[in-house]
């Protein structure tokens, strides 16, 4: 099984639109990560940009359409998809999400949450043992924005993800805005959920902002919405996890009102910073 | 137990219900507003996949007019792939039956070059028929060959002018009155990046319906005779466009 190799370096979300500024200044950048399912057609410019972008930085595939937390099997064709695109790039990484987005055959384009609990907990096992042998590789899990809860779970989210990993194998891909939106939407600490979560498992973090809006009740409910800056309370969590676990591979997700290449390419810089402060505490 | 949370959960979203039973927040029972999110983020994504492959449709009708439109359509026809680059193949089908579109009678066929371009795009690489390969048949044989399309091709006739409505709500050229208004024809092609639209007379259409069709060039050349297109025009467009990748001979 090929593990995760993402070099411990700040990285972007690769926009097409991005991708002549990209090639006219190139710059260290640590890497580039693209959804998958964009670029399952044949060909044309989606396959002409990420085999260019591929030459020149290390690439991170993240599915958003594979379902693990579905209850029903796994599509084996888009498996099939997904083995295809990476025997051909090659990423360091493949990540994918703790929820579900198909039910029967319809195709629901969102990442729904799924309840915790034994069988739950058995059938993402499976379905992640499947997709790491059909891949030949070790994927990341990903941590939900939740804004619900399920009263039939029993099982915490970060116990629940600990138990995946260690079944598995498969690593953690700790989603720092996520943490931040679902634990402000459920009313708990971000720290404590952080002080909870299997650190030694992960190996990529995303980064990125959201938006605020309330409940029924006028209590706080954050979306997850990738359309803004990272917020500071998620930079100071960032600042937290790096403190626990040294330099790890970091993403700026901004996939809605994205903005020019350089205001996106400045939040790397800002994530690399720290980075780097996290890297000179450790060898100090 | 969880597929039938999954089950209700699922059937929720297309509705404008309550939220399924089995649902809760720290401090609410009953969270509307919290199952809305997904409920809105279902419908918003999927309308978001449809205006990137329609955007001159939604310059038409306006946003508004769109996003109704792409609701009713999400809800009635919602996608079966997690690769949504084919979805919406459907909407202008869908679109030529909405009801509040029906005075936009051209509106489906714009769409139509929309999912051709769409198509286009992310069609297989091929390398354009080589004009060389094809000079240096005997031209004897030349009315006997049976030309490959290259897998970007599309061939749209409309009664309609779809291709200038198009290009003058896609930026391609400036808004204005279209006079005279008639059917228009048009070759999709994508010989090597550039998806490229090129209007074509309509016995060039035919031409080319029947080449793609598998005739011949003499037999689609017959679709020329008594007009003013002739076949040296047809063929430049052929080896100009990157339409066709390859040849073969029809042997009878």
């Amino acid at each position: 099984m090929i593990p995760s190799t993402l070099p411990r370096r700040a990285g972007a979300g690769f926009k097409p639109e991005h991708f002549a500024d990209i090639l006219a200044a190139p710059q260290p950048i640590g890497f580039f990560e693209v959804h998958a399912e964009n670029y399952m057609g044949a060909g044309g410019p989606p396959h002409a940009q990420l085999g260019k972008l591929r030459e020149d930085h290390a690439i991170s595939i993240h599915g958003v359409g594979l379902s693990i937390g579905s209850m029903q099997p796994l599509d084996r064709d888009h498996l099939a998809r997904l083995k295809a695109l990476c025997d051909r790039y090659q990423p360091e990484s493949f990540s994918e999400h703790l929820a579900w987005s198909t039910h029967d055959s319809v195709f629901l384009n969102d990442l729904l949450p799924l309840p915790y609990t034994g069988e739950t907990l058995a059938r993402v096992a499976d379905h992640i043992d499947e997709v790491q042998s059909a891949l030949g590789r070790q994927m990341l899990l990903e941590n939900p924005a939740t804004y619900l809860l399920f009263t039939e779970s029993t099982i915490e989210e970060t116990a629940f993800l600990a138990e995946i990993a260690r079944r598995t194998g498969c690593g953690l891909l700790l989603d720092v805005n996520n943490v931040f939106v679902a634990a402000t939407n459920h009313n708990l600490d971000p720290d404590a959920y952080v002080a909870r979560f299997p650190l030694e498992a992960v190996r990529e973090i995303h980064l990125s902002g959201h938006s605020e809006t309330v409940d029924d009740l006028g209590a706080p409910l954050l979306i997850d919405s990738h359309d803004m800056p990272v917020k500071d309370p998620v930079w100071a969590l960032y600042q937290t996890v790096l403190r626990r676990i040294g330099p790890v591979a970091s993403l700026i997700e901004w996939d809605n009102d994205v903005p020019a290449w350089p205001v996106l390419r400045e939040e790397v810089v800002s994530a690399q910073r720290m980075l780097d402060d996290a890297a000179r505490q450790r060898a100090a | 137990m969880s597929e039938i949370t999954q089950k209700a959960f699922a059937a929720g979203l297309f509705g404008a219900s309550l939220p399924p039973d089995g649902l809760v927040a720290w401090n609410e029972a009953v969270p509307q507003r919290r199952y809305d999110v997904y409920r809105n983020n279902v419908t918003a994504s999927l309308t978001g996949a449809l205006a990137s492959r329609f955007p001159a449709a939604e310059s038409i009708v306006g946003a508004d007019f769109f996003r109704a439109m792409a609701a009713d359509f999400i809800k009635n026809h919602p996608p079966h792939s997690p690769v949504l680059l084919a979805y919406g193949d459907d909407f202008p089908d869908f679109a030529a039956a909405f009801e509040p579109a029906r005075p936009l009678a051209y509106l489906p066929d714009v769409m139509r070059l929309e999912v051709a371009r769409g198509r286009a795009y992310h069609a297989a690489n091929a390398r354009p028929l080589d004009p060389a390969a094809l000079a240096a048949v005997d031209p004897a044989r030349l009315g006997s060959l049976v030309l490959v399309p290259h897998p970007a091709l599309s061939i749209l006739s409309s009664p309609h002018p779809m291709v200038t409505i198009w290009a003058m709500n896609a930026g391609e050229r400036p808004l204005g009155p279209i006079d005279p208004w008639q059917g228009e024809h048009a070759l999709i092609v994508r010989p090597r990046l550039a998806v490229e639209v090129i209007p074509l007379p309509p016995t060039g259409a035919r031409f080319f319906h029947r080449l793609a069709a598998g005739a011949n060039l003499a037999q689609a050349a017959a679709a020329l005779e008594d007009n003013g297109f002739d076949l040296t025009e047809a063929l430049a467009i052929l080896l100009r466009s990157g339409a066709f990748t390859t040849f073969k001979e029809d042997v009878p």
